[in-house]
Formats: structure tokens, sequence, C-alpha cells
């Protein structure tokens, strides 16, 4: 079992308000979050000595060009290309490298810029097998994938679209309480249930909605985080899993499954212990394979888990509480940090009104990358709220 | 399923403009467009330790072997899953929505995704490799039963270049090919067949073979006079779905031994003649492949299997051969961008005066139709018609120098 993430903190966490189209850059994106995060922290550029990036709209720069774009000199410089596993991953290598006293302070940011038309172009260039052997059958990028994932999952399990239709619609409820969700109106299950075929059996509101933004949070030593003044929470374990299970012919569940008892073990906590639980929701399918994956419930059982828990902020399963990127949208790689960063806005006490009452262990799952068939990154941390 | 045949079209409408699904393809890939031209079913395997990878890659996922190799596999699977996509960002595909596409666990081992056609979750299929309009190797998952009107299907429809409904020119119908030919394609639903004739005025042999049959429209066209060519353009040009190239000038010999004039002649007809064919009618039918149920969809050329590698008998000739073959493939390159199929059909020795004293296997007039039909039908860009094209290419892709030493007589 890998080590403790002991005296090391995660704080500061920021989001920069997302938008449907933006003509600025992921250089912007990435400046606005990372002054949000030293603002909070009351720290200035030169104060931090790590920096960890996940961007796929920085080209043709890589996080290397930022260092110098925003003037930050270092002795830690990350790149997470791993999409919606993209916070969780960036988290645990930042926290053992200020644990090792490779850096001080990490800061920790996503972010992607779009442009009208920018997501066909992303689609385009996103991965060679895409391009030789998915692309070609109808082009329906993501969408198609999973309607593959989702229809085979439906087939297996016996969930049916009303069951996926309550993780929408709940999330749903849950942005309407956060002002930066970009979707404003209530959503019904009929709303769900009625929508517009997409790519079978995938409709409208099983879709995220491409946007810009941001996402950051600062990693530090729990001694820093005290004499700054800061609320902070711990990382008490993480996991992560990369093209896990590659002979599954059709992926009805993720990496998170390979590692998720070495995680509890690690932890310290079963999943009774957790308070409210983050999942990477690029399709409502995938939130209930984490379900399941992450112990919540047997495997298939996810259907009848979503029928039996009211899965709002004031529910007996808080889930996706800032409305999850079904609600709030998906900025690019920043949609890999919307988890963390929520998560740790609610163990930290300052979620607003998406507060859970009296969270203090929230789990956050990252799911990333559909290089062919499947998402190949898989991601999972608990982080607890210091009292 | 049965297509209709369309309506006439509105000349005031404009023509849709021909866009193209995805066509970018990594170096390995280009392996499937390599079997689907030729109507095969191959997929990658390891040298080292056999294992069937998909997608293409430059490793194995097994050993790491980098000794990758492409080869004949099973083409049977089961359908895992399905969609029906109703939304996609790509304009080919936005034209073409709702579109069908699925995975399919092959028994060969790996998981592919394919284009649909009459096929569901669950059921047994038959993988195809054909081209698509981009010119690449795409999967079609199938029933394990071909049926009759399974190329009406609108994926296959998209992507083929069947005669169903289509208008053909045949360049020169005085071919001994040209009747069993014209037969071939009405028995596949062909709508319309121009025959072309040189030097129509002097009645020349075979016209009669084809002279009062329905829906053959006989016309003067030469392919070695521009002038011809373009009033045939400007008279049927905007028709023209399919042009199957059957103008043919042959006479044994090889170079020694005689004057230019018949290496000229067959130049003119067999190399230049495709070429002024080309140039006459490809700008049209490269504006028209996106032009409803009966678009254009091919040219079709014959060509000798000794373009690949000469037979000195025949060695004037076969200079011609190679020429075309090479204008071939530059006309594969420029009809790219509009989907254009450029198919050539590879025969042996033909059953004709020109190759009277050469013992058999030689290549009936019926079985040369048969063949540019069937390509049509199966979408092909390469077809090998007889034993001895298959022969020759065969050995050609295996070791092309070792060919042109046993051509020469050597290697008993």
């Amino acid at each position: 079992m890998s080590a403790p993430y002991d005296g090391v903190v995660l704080t500061c966490p920021v989001t920069v308000p997302y938008v449907r189209f933006s003509n600025e850059t992921a250089h912007w994106w990435v400046a606005r979050a990372l002054r949000g995060t030293l603002d909070a922290a009351g720290l200035t550029p030169r104060q931090i000595d790590g920096l960890s990036v996940s961007s796929f709209t920085l080209f043709p720069d890589t996080p290397v060009g930022l260092t110098q774009h925003l003037g930050l000199t270092l002795r830690y410089l990350d790149s997470i290309p791993m999409g919606g596993a993209s916070g969780v991953v960036a988290a645990r290598r930042a926290a053992r490298a200020v644990q090792a006293g490779d850096a001080e302070i990490v800061a920790c940011v996503a972010g992607d810029a779009n442009r009208i038309d920018s997501f066909r172009n992303l689609l385009n260039a996103f991965s060679r097998f895409s391009l030789d052997a998915s692309y070609p059958y109808g082009f329906g990028g993501p969408n198609a994938t999973f309607a593959l994932i989702m229809d085979a999952y439906m087939a297996e399990y016996g969930a049916t679209r009303e069951d996926f239709g309550r993780i929408a619609v709940a999330q749903r409820a849950n942005a309407l309480r956060n002002p930066h969700a970009m979707m404003k109106k209530p959503l019904s299950l009929d709303d769900y249930l009625n929508a517009r075929p997409i790519s079978e059996p995938v409709s409208l509101f099983d879709c995220v909605m491409p946007c810009a933004g941001s996402e950051a949070f600062l990693v530090m030593s729990e001694d820093r985080a005290r004499q700054l003044g800061l609320p902070f929470a711990r990382l008490t374990g993480s996991i992560e899993a990369h093209n896990a299970f590659p002979d599954d012919p059709v992926q009805l569940r993720g990496g998170w499954a390979a590692e998720i008892d070495k995680l509890y073990a690690q932890a310290g906590c079963a999943p009774q212990d957790i308070d409210l639980l983050q999942t990477y929701d690029d399709y409502p399918v995938i939130s209930m394979m984490q379900i399941e994956d992450l112990g919540f419930c047997a495997k298939g059982g996810a259907a009848e888990f979503v029928r039996s828990h009211d899965l709002t902020i004031d529910g007996d399963f808080p889930h996706n509480t800032s409305g999850g990127q079904l609600s709030v949208g998906q900025a690019g790689a920043a949609g890999g940090y919307l988890g963390i960063v929520e998560a740790l806005r609610q163990v930290t006490g300052q979620a607003g009104p998406t507060q859970v009452p009296d969270a203090r262990l929230a789990m956050v799952s990252g799911f990333g990358m559909v290089n062919y068939d499947r998402g190949v990154c898989s991601a999972v941390g608990i982080l607890e709220g210091a009292s | 399923m049965t297509l209709p045949y369309p309506k006439k079209k509105d000349p005031q409408k404009r023509t849709k403009v021909p866009t193209l699904p995805p066509g970018e393809r990594s170096r390995a890939a280009l392996g499937l467009a390599i079997a689907a031209a030729r109507g095969r079913f191959a997929l990658q395997s390891c040298a080292a330790c056999g294992a069937v990878q998909y997608p293409p890659r430059d490793a194995c996922r097994s050993c790491l072997s980098v000794e990758m190799s492409w080869h004949d596999t099973p083409a049977y699977g089961k359908l895992l899953a399905e969609t029906r996509i109703h939304a996609s960002p790509d304009p080919y595909f936005r034209e073409r929505l709702p579109w069908r596409m699925g995975s399919v666990q092959l028994e060969a081992g790996p998981v592919i995704m394919a284009h649909l056609v009459g096929v569901s979750r669950g059921d047994r299929v038959t993988v195809e490799l054909r081209l698509d309009r981009a010119g690449q190797g795409v999967m079609i998952a199938r029933p394990m039963k071909r049926t009759e009107d399974m190329e009406d299907d609108p994926v296959l429809r998209a992507i083929g270049t069947h005669p169903k409904h289509r208008r053909i020119l045949i360049s020169d119908a005085t071919q001994p090919v040209a009747r069993p030919l014209i037969d071939a394609l009405f028995a596949a639903g062909a709508a319309h067949v121009f025959a072309g004739v040189p030097e129509l005025w002097r009645r020349p042999h075979g016209l009669s073979a084809i002279e009062g049959l329905e829906n053959v429209s006989v016309m003067p066209l030469d392919v070695t006079d521009t002038q011809s060519l373009k009033e045939a353009a400007s008279e049927i040009g905007g028709k023209v779905d399919i042009l199957i190239n059957t103008a043919r000038h042959i006479r044994p010999g090889g170079v020694l031994g005689q004057d230019t004039t018949a290496a000229r002649d067959e130049m003119e007809v067999n190399a230049l003649g495709l070429m002024r064919l080309a140039q006459a009618f490809g700008p049209g039918m490269a504006g028209r492949t996106a032009d409803g149920v009966n678009s254009s969809a091919a040219l079709v050329t014959i060509l000798s299997a000794h373009a690949l590698s000469p037979d000195p008998g025949y060695g004037a000739f076969n200079a011609s051969q190679a020429a075309a073959r090479s204008i071939v493939q530059t006309l594969r390159a420029e009809f790219a961008p509009s989907g254009l199929r450029v198919a050539a059909v590879y025969t042996g020795p033909t059953e004709d005066e020109w190759h009277q004293p050469l013992p058999p296997p030689k290549v009936a007039p019926k079985a040369l139709a048969r063949a540019i039909v069937d390509g049509l039908d199966r979408g092909l860009e390469e077809v090998y018609c007889g034993d001895v094209a298959r022969d020759l290419a065969e050995r050609w892709a295996a070791d092309p120098a070792l060919l042109d030493r046993e051509m020469m007589g050597g290697g008993a």
C-alpha cells in the first residue's frame, strides 16, 4: 500500500465562471484561475515554486511556454494531459512533490478556451485511434462512443433511461443553487425523457455543453497553510489507473474498480463514511459505473441505487453538488477539476449555496480520454476537511 | 428495402457540392484501404506472437514486437452495441443523418467499430472492409448472408459504386466485352447505357451486337479524337454516373523488329485515350458525386495484368498498359477530393483474335464483364479477372523483382 500524504494539504479552491463561447485564449483562462487561487492565499506569483497544468488548447504552447508567458520561475512543472482524470492526478502528484520537498507550493490549474468551432477542431486532432477507427463511422464524437457504452450497459444490467434521467435531474436541481452553472432552467424527468436524441440511447440531457473556463487550487504543507491562515483539506488517499481491463469488449467498468480496495485501505475509511461524492459525469452512465466501482453498491446495482437515493445537496447521497458538468458545463480540461475544486470547497465549508451541511469527507472521481472506444484514465481521491 | 428510381432533377436547383467523410489516417491504417480496394478482409497481426490487432498500430499490444503485417482474417463477429447518430459536427455525416454504427467483437479477437447494414445488437455478423468516399477502408457489419437488395442500404449506397439506377458510358462498345457488359449492367439494375462507337459512320465490327437494344444509346465517340469527346461530353456529360473505358488497341510483338507505328496507336488509345476521357468527362463527374441516388460514382478502366510486369511477346502493348496504370494512379489522387472512385480491372490474355495463338487460360468477354460489374457492386478499386491476372498480381505483390526475372524466362 502506498504511503499516506502526511503533512500535505489542498487549499484555495477557485472556479473562474464558465462562458459558452469566448474569444479569450487558454493562457487567459489559466492566468485568471492562477491569480484567483494566489489571491485567495494572499501569495504573489513569485512565492510559488511548482505548477501543474491541464489544458487542451494551449497549442502551440505547452506548460513550458506558460512559465515565460506568465512570468513564473519554478522548480516543479507538470503537465497532466488526462482530461477528466486531471484534477485528482494533479493533486496526488503535487502532494508527493511537496511531501518529498521537491516543491513548497504547487499551483494546480486547468483551463480551456472555447471559440466557435473549437470543439470540432479539438475532436479532429484528439487521438490517432479515433481518427483511424472511430470518427470514420458517423463522426458522432464522444456522444457516439458513450452511446455504445450506454447501449451495452442497459442491455447488460437492465438500467432504463429513467434511471439515467434521475442523475441528470438531481444535478440540475443542485445547479440551480450554483450561480456559476451554465444551466439555469429546471429540468424534469419528462424533459429528460422527451429530449431530442443525439446518438441513441444518448439524448440531449445526457450530454455536457462545451464551454470556456478554468479551475485551480494550491498544494502546500499543512504548516504553511496554518501560517497563512487558510482553510484546507488533507488528501487521505488516492489512486490512478490507466488502460485497466483492456480486454473487456465494452467498457462496463472503469479503472476505479481495479484499485478501489487499496484506496479505502489507504484512507482508512469505507463507502458509508463518505459525506459526498463527486463523480466524473461526462454522461450519466459513467456516473453510474463510478457509483458501482467505487463500492457504493454492487456491480450492476447503480440503477436501483439511484432509484432509492436522493442525489441532491439535501438528499441522503449528495452527488455532484455543483451541478456537475451536465449542468455547469464542460470547460475542456477544467472539467477534470470541477469535482475536486467543488469537493475542496465542500469539506472546507466554503461551498456557499451548494454547501452540504457538516461535509467532512468527500470522494472525487475522475475519468478521461476516449482514445478509441473507452475512457482510458481513471483516478479517485478522498479529501478530508481539517477540523 | 428496394431503392426507388429517383425523380427527375429540378434543373433550377443547385447540385449538392460533394463533401467527404473524415479521410485523415495514420500510415498504419492505410492497410485497411489496401485490403478494401481489393475486396479483402485483412487485419494486422504480430509476426512474433501472432496476436491480431485493431486499430492498426506500430507495435504489438501483446509483446511489443514492431514486426506487424497484414493478413486475411476471418470476418465474423458479434454485434456488441449499436447507436443511431442524430448529431455530428462533420459536414458529410450531417447531410446523411441519422447514421447507424456499432461495435463488433470479432471472432479473430479485436473489437472494431463499424457501419451497420441490417443488423442489430446480439446478431452474429459478417464484417466487410469497403472503401468509403474518402477512399479509406471502413468496416461494414452486415448479416451473415448477403441479401439481394443489401446494396440499397443508404450506408452502402453512400460509399459504393453500385450500377443500380445509374447511367453508364462505355467508351468503346465495339469491343467483344461490350455486349456481355451491357447485359450484366442491366441485370444489376443500371438505368441506361451510352454506347460509344469510334468511326460510327463506317459501321465497325461489333456494332450490330449493340444496336437496337432497349435503354442503350449508340453514339459516336473516339478516345483518340478530342473533338469527338468534347461533343459527347457536351451532350451527355451531366448524365454519366459511371464511365467504363473499354477502348483498347493491341498488336502482338516486342520492341525490336517493328517500327513504332503500332506502339504509337497503342499509346494513343490505351494511355492517352484514358487521359482524354478523364479530361472530357472527369470534371463533370467529379461535380456530381453527391447528386442523390444516381450520383456519379466511378471511372473504370480495363488494364492488362502485364501493366505490372511486361510479357516481352506484347512489349509495346504492355508499355501502353504500364503508362495507363500510371495515369490511373494519378487520376486517383486528382479525383480524391470529389470522392469519385477510379477502378482498374486487370485481366490476363483475353479470348480474341490478338491472343489467338496463346494457350489457355484466357479470359472470355463474359467473364471480364462479370468482373467489372462485380467490382462496381462491391465498390472495388483493384479487380483481378481470371487466373493469370490473379497469379501475376500475387507474384508481383510478393516480389516484383523476382516476377520481372520470371517474365524474362528465368527461374524454371
